[in-house]
């Protein structure tokens, strides 16, 4: 084997590679930049074509809210940002049944479709997964 | 699946989800200010104690040792030192971080 083919085959090889990548929001979206700084790197990784879910849970539900409006705090409103990765072919989005009820939330009050899952479902979800990285 | 987790019981809840969300042999690592978490006494000792039943908890003996707790330790629960802390990062195929 020649070099050039070497490469070739390297080249092959690393973009067959699709891992599962959770992203596991767990922070509400403007006191902190965990929110804002997750869903960054949840753009990133659809653009090397891995398989992403996220996860929604704890006060990361409230990331989703319907309606959010930031001008009067001077801060970017990320939130139509959601709507947008189905353009990029994120499309599993998980929400925490507990994590909504426990603050009065229900799948309307969020502005994508998403899929509910309870606690045991969750952590199965989890341990599919080849990377977790949680915010 | 280990699960590391590094904030005080009280002070967040990345302990309480963890173990909401940790299946059967998965392992939890508690690190720095998590390390109060398997003290006897601390409010969330009986939810340690639940999960002990189901997970592994380790605890990092270095973070127990710098705040004075290496002699409060939940019984059953498996201290380690760095070189520990490395090999159940390599023994896990998967290892998650809880901010």
């Amino acid at each position: 084997m020649n070099e050039a083919t070497a490469d070739i085959d390297l080249q092959e090889e690393t973009s067959g590679t699709v891992k599962k990548f959770m992203f596991v929001n767990r922070k509400a979206p403007y006191g902190t930049v965990y929110a804002l700084e997750a869903l960054e790197v949840v753009l990133i990784s659809a653009a090397f074509d891995q398989d992403v879910s996220m996860v929604f849970i704890d006060d990361g539900v409230y990331e989703l809210i319907r309606g959010q409006s930031t001008k009067a705090i001077d801060m970017k409103n990320f939130s139509p940002a959601y709507r947008a990765l189905e353009g990029y072919d994120i499309e599993k989005l998980y929400v925490d049944d507990e994590s909504l009820k426990a603050r009065g939330l229900s799948t309307e009050s969020l502005l994508v479709p998403v899929e509910v899952l309870n606690a045991a479902q969750m952590a199965e979800l989890m341990d599919q997964q080849d990377v977790v990285i949680s915010f | 699946m280990l699960h590391i987790v590094n904030k005080s019981p009280s002070e967040r809840n990345a302990l309480e989800s963890c173990l909401r969300f940790g299946r059967n042999g998965s392992a939890v690592l508690l690190i720095e200010d998590g390390v109060y978490a398997v003290t006897r006494g601390n409010a969330a000792e009986p939810k340690v104690k639940d999960a002990m039943r189901q997970m592994q908890i380790y605890a990092l003996r270095p973070d127990l040792e710098a705040r004075g707790m290496q002699d409060a330790v939940i019984d059953g629960v498996k201290l380690v030192d760095y070189g520990g802390f490395v090999d159940l990062v390599a023994e896990h195929h998967c290892v998650q971080s809880w901010l």
